[in-house]
């Protein structure tokens, strides 16, 4: 079998949780990429040029073709790259896969990061509405090892990207325990067994430096 | 499969719940619709979609999907050996699709909406070039992606033109209220024609409401001030 002349560019931010979860998806395939750093907020003509409409990362640009929008990008690199498969096969499990990822990307994102950083009704009413969302992802996970089920796949890497890897540390700068163990165990346990996924180690932006920059975006938040 | 094996939730105002019966419609696939009264929300719909707590809700043996985008695709991939494909099976054309159906949602869509709540003349211009300026997006869009056929989707209706197809009588009723025609064969020739063979699809027919039925509806969920 040969070798098709094959060219994959990751256009990229180290901080977003967007373009992290298609460096997890490309790493878990084995898929050889060039990884592309935009110095957001500054951004590259070449990232003008491959997005004129939204500007913004991950831009997947497979030989001559422009891939724009993470969930978009992960189910395309699944459909081209077939090993460690990570969509379930099951219409209606690919449904609620798709479901639970717009989920966390809308609600949990909205609640758990601006409505929470403005806490217009107050910071504990904020708290409690965003673990009244993540309550259904706790749901979701429990009595299994992934949200994929046995081995990681889409839901894994979006949640993972989002909660655990960039939520979280907003959580801790602003000195709130979001997901404790008692309310939460098995989105914890879960979080646990993501971290020793090879795949996933190599995209967890750095701790301190991820709660630096996260805490630097709710103080524009709050001041607008 | 018995007929009331598929359900659907919805409205007949609701161009998100047009989605799925324009898809179910398509592959001839027998479903009852269980309509919601206007104003209040049933026992199944909360229990079905918990989270959202909105229509379209698809039950199929009992089991929901929930989002209409999502169970457009859900309906392609469980009825996939049933009239034609809703997607390209090509990934990249694929992937194209859903970008624009997110595009029309998030962007499109919301702009759309936005006229029947604005305010003052210049409000209302500035939305209207917005509406257009979108429109021309659509157009090149529909020209990449139909490759000389009538739809999106190629020689059939699928997926890209149920997601912004729905919204075309509503985009009448705005077009009435504005005095002016939005969608204009003269700056977006191919993707007023598309409009119109979409509009008379025999799948899209029965589902599509009638503009003045629908203004009458539009009149009662944005009451405007006495001029």
């Amino acid at each position: 079998m040969t070798e098709k002349e094959e060219s994959v560019k990751l256009l990229g931010f180290w901080a977003s949780p967007f373009s992290r979860r298609v460096e997890m998806a490309l790493k878990l395939k084995g898929v050889p990429y060039e990884y592309l750093e935009e110095d957001l907020p500054n951004k590259t003509p070449l990232l003008l040029e491959l997005n004129p409409l939204h500007k913004k990362v991950p831009v997947l640009v497979h030989n001559d073709k422009i891939l724009l929008e993470s969930h978009l990008i992960l189910e395309y690199i699944d459909q081209i790259w077939k090993k460690n498969p990570i969509l379930p096969q099951d219409p209606y499990e690919k449904a609620m896969a798709r479901f639970w990822a717009k989920f966390i990307d809308e609600q949990i994102l909205t609640l758990g990061f601006r409505s929470l950083v403005k806490a217009e009704k107050g910071r504990e009413v904020a708290i409690e509405e965003t673990r009244e969302m993540l309550m259904f992802l706790e749901k979701e996970v429990t009595g299994k090892d992934f949200f994929g089920g046995k081995t990681i796949g889409f839901l894994d890497m979006i949640a993972g990207s989002m909660i655990p890897f960039c939520l979280a540390r907003l959580w801790e700068g602003m000195g709130i325990d979001m997901i404790p163990g008692e309310k939460f165990p098995e989105l914890n346990r879960w979080i646990k067994t993501l971290e020793e996924v090879e795949a996933v180690r190599g995209c967890i932006p750095p701790r301190d430096k991820q709660i630096e920059r996260m805490t630097k975006i709710a103080e524009t938040i709050r001041s607008a | 499969m018995a007929s009331s094996d598929v359900k659907l939730i919805g409205a007949w105002a609701s161009p998100f719940v047009m989605r799925p019966r324009i898809a179910l419609n398509l592959k001839s696939v027998p479903y009852e619709f269980l309509q919601e009264t206007f104003g209040s929300k049933s026992e199944l719909l909360l229990k079905s979609n918990p989270v959202h707590k909105k229509i379209p809700v698809l039950l199929h043996a009992d089991k929901p999907v929930c989002e209409s985008n999502i169970i457009v695709e859900y309906i392609d991939d469980t009825w996939s050996s049933s009239g034609p494909s809703l997607l390209p099976s090509d990934p990249y054309d694929r992937a194209m699709a859903r970008f624009w159906a997110a595009y029309i949602d998030e962007k499109w869509f919301v702009v759309l909406r936005s006229f029947l709540k604005a305010g003052g003349e210049e409000e209302k211009k500035s939305v209207i070039a917005q509406l257009e300026e979108g429109n021309a997006f659509l157009e090149k869009a529909f020209i990449d992606c139909s490759k000389g056929k009538p739809f999106f989707n190629g020689d059939n209706i699928g997926y890209l033109d149920i997601a912004l197809g729905c919204f075309l009588a509503w985009l009448r009723v705005t077009e009435l209220a504005a005095s002016h025609k939005i969608l204009d064969e003269a700056k977006t020739p191919s993707l007023s024609k598309w409009a119109e063979n979409f509009c008379n699809d025999p799948a899209v027919k029965p589902v599509m409401p009638e503009t003045a039925k629908l203004a009458e509806f539009a009149k009662k969920i944005f009451p405007r001030p006495e001029a």
